[in-house]
């Protein structure tokens, strides 16, 4: 039983990330209908700026600030720069394509493309070592029993909740929100209405990315070990959530990678662990059989 | 239209280029002795080909800056060819068939993991082409390939070392494994580990097996069954970037038992990444750096020195392995100018090793050319050094 | 006989290839190369059939290579070759020459079975929703065959070169070079036969709006049946033709990075384009080997020219177009049935 709630703490931690980063999928797919592959490489650039804020700018190597210090400004320093990583992407690569009227796949084969482009020229650049994230938090273990909580996983799932508030309020309580709805719409006639269509793409990239970022950052805190590759995998399956969720819904992204982080997590639980990517997948491909469109999607209808 | 021819043209002109620069040209002078390496630049671990290539460029300067390598009274000067494999199974077979086909390598160092040295030394083998693999543990490798040898001690005997130690220093009577299911050498290390462990204590010792991916940053639920099954120990035979963080979760977990390593854990690495977490533990190796004597000592410390770090396992076998291939080219006496009987000089003399002097250890080669040679058991200190707790020869 | 001077060429110029490997006239790692064009080939214009023509997106198509690999090795091992596991050759190891192309296009046939997974899921799903059924088709397929021990696991399953010494005991010519050279052909042959045929043109219609498809009697759902099991059945004998050329598989070698090249490989020929493919694969293997010696940069620079490439010519280096219709003149020389 303790076994259990422990491992609903760790599904709660696991699947914070996910839903962070399929958040930003979710956000970008919503307006542009772009899966944008590069997300998951954006989320590892946003670690190693996170280590670069914290060591080399703020830290040991640069001013030299006390940890909490670090911790109050580097996490928007973070998000800034990681968002201004993901504008730079908009504008080099995905809006020249959208300009020439390219065919959608296209522009997610440039993102697949812009994705290995980071993480190898991440490779080149800073070497094949690993980096070590530094400790900015003095580590508080409680323990009920025998289950144990982190001060970091508490941070790291109120973050989640308190990240899908915000952009779940921005969305729809907003004007800018509204805008994005409305390109999400119809690309064609909203131009017409006078809502500056390229201002509110560059705006939605500024928002997955900047969470990105903050993913990056909580991600270093609490696996400290950077390395070029960590966003590769995690942004497939983050990719996945999010569909499954159903994609292009804020509530289908955040509810879609608790989901995927509580089968991963439950299936070592209760089966022979060596069976888990089998059995998470055969699980969540039954939920899409059922709702195909996932789980908060809605099917649009074609029109003929 | 001409637009179109253009592009055509460009196309073809690129396609042209790179069969070009694919037919490239071969050959050397006679004065120089080509070896190959066949490492990962890129892909899952680029730090184990530049650990290689680090290794490889030291020892070549070395012999070169003293006028070149000494066969048979004359000098010859060495050259290293390095082709990345990207870590990828079919890549290796290209970069080695590169080596023997292009480069007209006398012998071939690497691939270090076993996906790229399985596929790679059956085409050394099929072409007559002399291969050591610095790192690969998988019996395959070398089984029935009288072309291909290794420089590594192979599971089935790192394994029992591994039980009878951790037996004996916890005084342990059952253990919990926790392994990479998609590294063949992780899983089976493990799986020997468990057989060893069952064969030992009776079956069920083994209180937890459980298994994550490669890229797994996460481990608290394969650690939360591991935890409550309530092993005396944990065996991680797993790669040092992982080990790091399985500790610090388990630690999180509230786990205070000792763990137990495999070799894989003998990174400089290791100590940066995990920190605190990781000192007290035990792992398994072919050689301590901390304490080290001699010619191995010499190496760690010029190794440090020329890159900033202390060298790992990887970088002291490929040492050995490229030394070991150098020592059989001056075994044999003379340096033929025919490639292919040089190669089977090579083979002969690596073969016929009787003792050999190498940073991690002696060894000599059995009848299917894996060595025989010692682990030891290191324990991290209070410093973050390897210190020597114990050795185990066969 | 003007008709086909470019058939006759292309069959002069495989003998030709196969004979200059026969006497030993290009070496072997330019022959492996080669191989591997076809095998990419394969890869490229197969998976064209799902993302080109149908303009689904499919990006699990390695999961069909693996599939195909193992079941095509285990086929010719078990009755080939002495394993540890199988035991002692079933059939006279000398039969090999004959049973080699059963043998991979049986693995053929079992990954268009796999095929059905992802088929069926795809009636009700299209596009992005099926990109992730593929994802986890690939997951699945490497989890599936990682925890399979009698064929090694991660460990890997080998044997597959004792068939190919077999063959080559019988008649010692370049046998994987002729099978592979084949391969391509016959799936080069049969998906133009396919796509240009009034039934295959069902998968351009679903492409262009599946509705109206439906309404002009073209059964969608049989349709996408039989376009995702030919793609990966053909994916399935690339895998087969992959095993027997290495020797060697291992679930890693066919992880999702696989299916990214696969994807790239199409994008670059151009969507719907079976020359784009080819021509694609071609470039793409060279490009890969020829800049070999950059290393890392390597890396950087191959997704970089497509990135580029994307940006001055979206839609690939053929668009949707074939050889013939940017070169109309080739069309008189070439007849392709």
């Amino acid at each position: 039983m303790e076994a259990l709630f422990q491992n609903i703490i760790n599904a709660l931690q696991w699947g914070s990330f996910y839903a962070l980063i399929a958040l930003g999928y979710t956000l970008v797919y919503g307006v542009l209908l772009l899966i944008n592959f590069a997300h998951g490489d954006i989320f590892m650039v946003g670690a190693y700026i996170a280590f670069g804020v914290s060591v080399f700018v703020l830290g040991t190597q640069g001013l030299g600030l006390p940890n909490w210090a670090i911790l109050a400004c580097g996490v928007p320093l973070t998000m800034i720069l990681t968002a201004g990583v993901g504008v730079t992407l908009e504008r080099i690569a995905y809006r020249p394509l959208r300009r020439k009227g390219a065919h959608r796949l296209y522009v997610v084969i440039t993102a697949l493309m812009c994705g290995l482009i980071l993480e190898n020229g991440n490779l080149a650049l800073l070497g094949a070592s690993r980096k070590k994230f530094p400790e900015l938090m003095e580590k508080a273990v409680w323990t009920f029993g025998n289950v144990s909580v982190t001060n970091l996983k508490v941070i790291v799932i109120v973050a989640a909740f308190a990240t899908f508030a915000f952009l779940n309020f921005i969305v729809t309580r907003t004007r800018i929100g509204m805008a994005m709805r409305a390109v999400s719409y119809d690309k064609f006639a909203i131009p017409l209405m006078g809502i500056p269509v390229d201002s509110v793409i560059v705006f939605t990239f500024v928002l997955g990315s900047g969470f990105a970022g903050l993913a990056g950052m909580l991600f270093a805190m609490s696996y400290p070990i950077l390395e070029p590759y960590m966003g590769a995998l995690i942004g497939w399956k983050a990719f996945i959530a999010a569909v499954v969720g159903g994609i292009g819904d804020i509530r289908g992204a955040f509810v879609g990678g608790f989901l995927l982080g509580f089968i991963e997590i439950l299936v070592v639980a209760f089966f022979p662990s060596t069976f888990r990517d089998l059995i998470a997948f055969s699980i969540l491909l039954l939920i899409l059989w059922i709702k195909p469109t996932g789980l908060f999607g809605v099917a649009r209808h074609q029109k003929i | 239209m001409k637009a179109l021819l253009g592009k055509f043209g460009l196309m073809v002109a690129l396609l042209l280029v790179s069969a070009f620069m694919l037919v490239g040209c071969g050959g050397g002078d006679s004065d120089t002795i080509k070896i190959g390496f066949n490492i990962p630049m890129t892909g899952d671990i680029p730090k184990v080909g530049e650990a290689s290539k680090y290794a490889a460029e030291m020892l070549k300067e070395d012999i070169n800056s003293k006028g070149g390598l000494e066969v048979g009274g004359k000098k010859y000067k060495l050259e290293f060819v390095y082709e990345d494999n990207e870590s990828k199974a079919e890549s290796a077979v290209n970069a080695a068939l590169k080596l023997i086909e292009q480069d007209q390598v006398a012998a071939i160092v690497g691939p270090n993991s076993s996906k790229q040295a399985v596929p790679a030394g059956g085409t050394c083998n099929d072409n007559r082409v002399p291969m050591i693999s610095p790192w690969s543990t998988n019996p395959d490798t070398t089984k029935d390939r009288p072309w291909v040898f290794r420089a590594a001690f192979l599971d089935p005997f790192q394994g029992p070392v591994a039980v009878n130690f951790s037996a004996k220093q916890f005084g342990a009577k059952t253990a919990g494994v926790l392994f990479d299911i998609s590294n063949d050498y992780s899983k089976g290390l493990a799986e020997i580990f468990r057989d060893e462990w069952n064969k030992k204590f009776g079956d069920g010792a083994v209180v937890a097996f459980e298994s994550h991916g490669t890229k797994d940053q996460d481990f608290s639920a394969q650690l939360t069954k591991i935890v409550a099954a309530k092993p005396d120990f944990i065996f991680v035979p797993d790669n040092y970037n992982q080990v790091a963080l399985i500790i610090k979760q388990a630690h999180d977990l509230g786990w205070t038992g000792p763990f137990m390593g495999s070799d894989a854990w003998g990174s400089a690495e290791l100590m940066t990444l995990c920190g605190d977490d990781c000192k007290g533990q035990f792992f398994s190796t072919h050689y301590a750096a901390a304490g080290a004597k001699g010619d191995t000592k010499v190496f760690i410390d010029r190794y440090t020195k020329k890159y900033g770090y202390t060298p790992d396992d990887v970088a002291a076998l490929t040492w050995d392995a490229t030394r070991l291939v150098l020592q059989a080219i001056q075994d044999a006496g003379s340096v033929d100018s025919d490639i292919h009987k040089e190669r089977k000089a090579i083979r002969d003399s690596l073969s016929s090793v009787k003792q050999f002097a190498g940073v991690t250890g002696n060894m000599k080669f059995d009848a299917q050319g894996d060595p025989i040679k010692c682990a030891v058991v290191v324990r991290i200190d209070e410093n973050g050094q390897f210190v020597f707790a114990e050795s185990v020869c066969p | 006989m003007q008709k086909y001077a470019i058939n006759i060429a292309f069959f002069v110029g495989c003998l030709l290839i196969v004979l200059a490997a026969q006497f030993g006239m290009v070496d072997l790692y330019v022959q492996s190369v080669i191989m591997f064009m076809g095998i990419n080939i394969i890869l490229s214009s197969s998976l064209n059939i799902v993302n080109g023509y149908m303009g689904e997106f499919s990006c699990g198509h390695a999961a069909f290579m693996c599939v195909g690999a193992y079941v095509s090795s285990v086929v010719t091992v078990v009755l080939f070759a002495q394993n540890k596991i199988f035991g002692a050759p079933i059939l006279p190891p000398d039969m090999a020459v004959l049973f080699m192309p059963l043998a991979i296009l049986i693995g053929g046939l079992v990954s268009a079975v796999v095929g059905i997974l992802v088929a069926v899921p795809s009636f009700k799903t299209r596009g992005d929703y099926l990109a992730i059924i593929t994802i986890a088709v690939n997951y699945m397929v490497i989890s599936g065959i990682e925890n399979l021990e009698i064929i090694g696991g991660s460990r890997g399953f080998m044997g597959m070169k004792q068939v190919v010494y077999a063959m080559s005991d019988v008649v010692n010519i370049p046998w994987m070079m002729i099978w592979t050279i084949l391969g391509t052909v016959f799936t080069i042959w049969i998906i133009r036969r396919f796509v240009s045929s009034t039934y295959g043109k069902g998968i351009s219609a679903i492409c262009q709006d599946e509705i109206a498809a439906e309404i002009m009697s073209v059964n969608t759902n049989k349709m996408k049946l039989v376009a995702f099991m030919l793609s990966s059945g053909l994916a399935g004998i690339a895998g087969g033709l992959f095993a027997h050329v290495i020797g060697y598989v291992n679930p890693q070698s066919f992880n999702i990075l696989k299916s990214t090249e696969c994807l790239v490989m199409v994008y670059l020929g151009g969507m719907g384009s079976l020359s784009g493919s080819v021509l694609s694969a071609v470039l793409f293997t060279l490009l890969l080997e020829a800049l070999r010696p950059l290393q890392i940069v390597k890396w950087v620079i191959i997704p970089l020219i497509l990135v580029l490439l994307m940006q001055f010519r979206p839609e690939g280096i053929l668009g949707n177009k074939e050889l013939g219709d940017v070169f109309p003149r080739l069309k008189r020389y070439c007849r392709f049935k």
